[in-house]
């Protein structure tokens, strides 16, 4: 039964769209984080999705064969920004404190598209329900 | 007897080919976002003419069987239009106008199989 797989693959990309908005979530929490040296500075997070191709990457008799998952989440590799502010507490020696290197724009751009792509999993996995119901009525005709 | 493995014709390997086809779309709008996907389509046709010529048997060592085509399993890479830095070539407006392709011509298969059984059941009732 085909149908039956749409909800599992569509149910991977529900979880994985939801991820992205968790670490775009928390990325903006954290926009304003200041610290006092480069090493603790806050990076943006970002989820690197990944297809499952074969049954091997899922478990036995899975049936998410097809779907996606977030392999692994990175840092962004951008600098963090470096501002002279020697009234705050958290100032190292020289007067740095060390700002997060979120770009709140892009946070934003990437919270709508990972919405779209949610709102699109859960209307395939409505129009592959109504499938499936209509299927079961077919006794009934 | 053999109306009953014969009654629903095409359709009922047809509504097989075409729930195939939706969970290949859906795994295309599943991975809209993964870097270097492939956008995947079932070849409708080459599909159904599989499924068909299972029927054609040579009951005689003479017997054609005509030039039979590799099977493959209907699958065809989508050739994007516009081609991205990823490497993913998904482009959702593509796949959601075919996946609502696809589901009404589920329904359409659906409505063909619906006519055949109410068809037999009208025979069996003898009104």
């Amino acid at each position: 039964m085909q149908l039956d797989n749409v909800f599992g693959i569509a149910g991977t990309a529900l979880n994985a769209q939801s991820i992205r908005m968790n670490t775009t979530a928390s990325n903006l929490a954290n926009a304003g984080t200041v610290a006092g040296s480069e090493e603790e500075a806050f990076r943006g997070k970002k989820p690197l999705f990944k297809a499952l191709m074969n049954e091997e990457m899922t478990h036995a008799g899975a049936k998410f064969v097809g779907g996606v998952k977030v392999d692994r989440i990175v840092n962004d590799p951008t600098p963090v920004k470096k501002v002279w502010e020697p009234g705050n507490p958290l100032a190292d020696k020289e007067g740095y404190v060390f700002h997060s290197n979120v770009n709140e724009m892009s946070e934003m751009v990437d919270m709508m598209a990972a919405s779209r792509a949610y709102q699109n999993n859960v209307e395939v996995v409505n129009t592959a329900r109504q499938l499936m119901s209509r299927t079961l009525d077919i006794i009934k005709s | 007897m053999d109306i009953f493995s014969t009654a629903f014709g095409i359709h009922e390997k047809a509504l097989g080919v075409r729930s195939q086809r939706m969970e290949v779309l859906a795994r295309n709008i599943a991975n809209a976002d993964t870097p270097n996907y492939k956008a995947q389509d079932v070849d409708f046709k080459a599909m159904l003419k599989e499924l068909k010529t299972e029927y054609v048997t040579a009951t005689h060592e003479k017997h054609f069987l005509g030039i039979q085509e590799a099977p493959d399993n209907g699958m065809r890479f989508r050739t994007p239009f516009n081609s991205s830095f990823d490497g993913n070539t998904v482009e959702m407006n593509v796949e959601q106008a075919q996946y609502g392709k696809a589901a009404s011509e589920y329904q359409a298969t659906l409505q063909f199989l619906e006519n055949r059984i109410g068809g037999l059941r009208k025979a069996l009732r003898g009104e």
